[in-house]
């Protein structure tokens, strides 16, 4: 890096505007958030009028009311995150090492889906997975499901879902790691009588880890948090917490909570995200 | 050599032979089921774009070009596509202008707080969308500003700049410092050598950078559902349409948006490949 030690202001003059927008839009709001989260209503006062009073309370109603969707989101997320990862490393991997002159043609088809606006993909498969759709009397035909069972408003819709939404955030990073691998290290691993799997265990995933952090995260996060894939493919019995922050913002009206469900899910989120990279031991994700 | 080898065949079984084949092409096969799960959404948004439906796209009713003639047949549709589209245009402008040069500072320069400025960076993508969007639309609430076309703008440059950051960056990363100290070398002040040797350099990565920054602001529905009030973008027209069944004509500007976003991608990888060239 060329450190231009001359004039010591100029990176701040950079960072100035940028920042300062993130602080008004981001982090602001932030704190704004914590400042509604202890906030209760006014007595007499008319429906979306609150007061601070340091509630904090709020939190312990919010999460012991809740605890049933904020569980649910964590596992769908994690489910979806495994089957993302289990779908997209062979495709990664395909694309970095397999496909010769097609890289760069098969990589801009990996993310060719996802310039189809997200819920035109998600309406799709709930028609896909609907009554009316070819998955549904295929599989009753030869006999899988039963009459009565259906693929849309289940767990299983929703965690399909959210695989197939986020699946570019994980196959990206992985392929960006696994690209940077270079292949005489499998052939050394080879020449010293490793197989093909001992060679996998031993380098080609030792090394792809960054791209397995970066994409475990950019997947779970996004979620964990999300309300679409539910309401679209899930039922009322799969609501995630994502449904019930955007209820109490839209339609209960009731600020406090949906700020410290907010905080909650961002806290838990951070928490879990913290612990996760200690555990992998990747610092540069960025 | 080759009748050598086809010789050898007939010793090994059927079986071991067909297991060996699906040994050896695995990765093959897995990467084409990949790929089948990824486009079976988009394929069947295209062939619904030209379903002759009425009201409700759900069932198969027979081919028809009038939706792709007529794309704004439905009631809104169009007004919803053109207030994304004027939003994805402005948050791409302010958020490729702010990050890029936030990725400057951070690419190029050492200085203390670069790593808490790495932080700042970070977060807003390890925020869920929803707690983004909540937190936004609580501070315009308490300043009294009415959520709407604005709104929806200044919250998009928010979670745009992030992506931005990122990419550029790594652009910064990957060039070769010795191409900026010939051009010192050769009496080019600081200036010079930015304007004709670094911004060349690095704007694929920025021109990157807007794109990606243009197809999130266009295709983000959670931060702008808070934020976009009775405006209506086409994601939220989506997501309200689907509980009726939306109408063909939005299968119809999906795919188009599709092809155009394909062939954007497609001619940028042919200019770069050109310029590898000439290099």
């Amino acid at each position: 890096m060329i450190k231009y030690l001359t004039k010591v202001k100029t990176p701040y003059l950079l960072l100035l505007p940028g920042f300062l927008f993130l602080f008004t839009f981001f982090i602001i709001p932030i704190a704004n958030l914590a400042q509604t989260s202890t906030q209760s209503a006014i007595a007499g006062g008319d429906t979306g009028q609150y007061e601070q009073t340091l509630q904090f309370s709020n939190y312990l109603t919010a999460f012991t009311e809740n605890k049933e969707q904020f569980a649910r989101s964590f596992v769908f997320a994690l489910c979806a995150t495994i089957l993302a990862l289990a779908i997209a490393y062979p495709l990664a991997y395909a694309i970095a090492f397999k496909a010769g002159r097609l890289k760069n043609f098969l990589l801009v088809l990996v993310v060719a889906p996802f310039l189809v606006s997200f819920l035109l993909r998600t309406v799709a498969w709930k028609q896909i997975l609907g009554e009316e759709g070819f998955v549904v009397p295929t599989l009753r035909s030869i006999g899988i499901i039963g009459d009565s069972t259906t693929l849309t408003s289940t767990s299983f819709a929703v965690i399909m879902g959210l695989t197939y939404n986020f699946l570019p955030f994980m196959t990206l990073p992985l392929y960006a790691s696994l690209e940077r691998i270079d292949p005489r290290t499998m052939e050394a691993s080879g020449d010293l009588y490793a197989n093909g799997f001992t060679t996998f265990r031993k380098v080609t995933l030792p090394l792809s880890m960054p791209g397995v952090v970066a994409g475990t995260l950019l997947t779970f996060i996004p979620a964990a948090g999300d309300y679409v894939n539910a309401s679209i493919l899930g039922s009322p019995n799969t609501k995630m917490i994502g449904n019930v922050i955007e209820s109490r913002y839209f339609k209960i009206v009731d600020y406090p909570t949906a700020a410290a469900l907010s905080f909650t899910l961002m806290a838990a989120i951070l928490i879990l995200v913290t612990f996760y990279i200690r555990k992998a031991g990747t610092e540069e994700l960025v | 050599m080759s009748k050598l080898k086809d010789a050898s065949i007939p010793t090994i079984p059927f079986g071991a032979r067909v297991s060996r084949w699906f040994g050896r092409n695995l990765i093959r096969i897995y990467a084409v089921l990949g790929f089948t799960y990824l486009f079976i959404p988009v394929l069947y948004t295209f062939a619904f774009s030209f379903n002759d439906s009425g009201k409700s796209n759900l069932v198969w009713k027979g081919f028809t070009l009038d939706n792709w003639k007529n794309p704004c047949g439905a009631p809104e549709i169009c007004t919803a596509l053109g207030n994304s589209i004027k939003i994805g245009f402005l948050a791409t402008i302010f958020s490729t202008i702010l990050g890029t040069m936030i990725a400057f500072a951070i690419g190029r320069y050492a200085f203390k707080g670069r790593s808490s400025s790495n932080l700042l960076i970070f977060l807003p993508m390890a925020t869920p969308e929803i707690v983004l969007g909540a937190s936004l639309l609580s501070l315009f609430l308490v300043f009294h500003i009415n959520p709407g076309f604005w709104p929806t703008v200044i919250a998009h440059v928010m979670f745009c700049i992030s992506f931005v950051v990122v990419t550029v960056k790594a652009r910064i990363a990957s060039l070769d410092p010795r191409l900026e100290q010939a051009a010192m070398d050769l009496y080019a002040n600081e200036i010079e050598t930015f304007r004709r040797v670094t911004l060349p350099l690095v704007a694929p990565g920025i021109a990157g950078a807007a794109l990606l920054a243009f197809s999130l602001s266009f295709d983000d529905f959670i931060i702008t559902n808070f934020n976009s009030g009775t405006l209506k973008t086409f994601p939220e027209f989506v997501y309200t349409a689907a509980a009726r069944g939306i109408p063909a004509q939005a299968n119809v500007i999906g795919s188009a948006m599709f092809i155009l976003a394909l062939l954007i991608v497609i001619a940028g990888q042919f200019v770069g490949s050109k310029a590898k060239v000439s290099k």
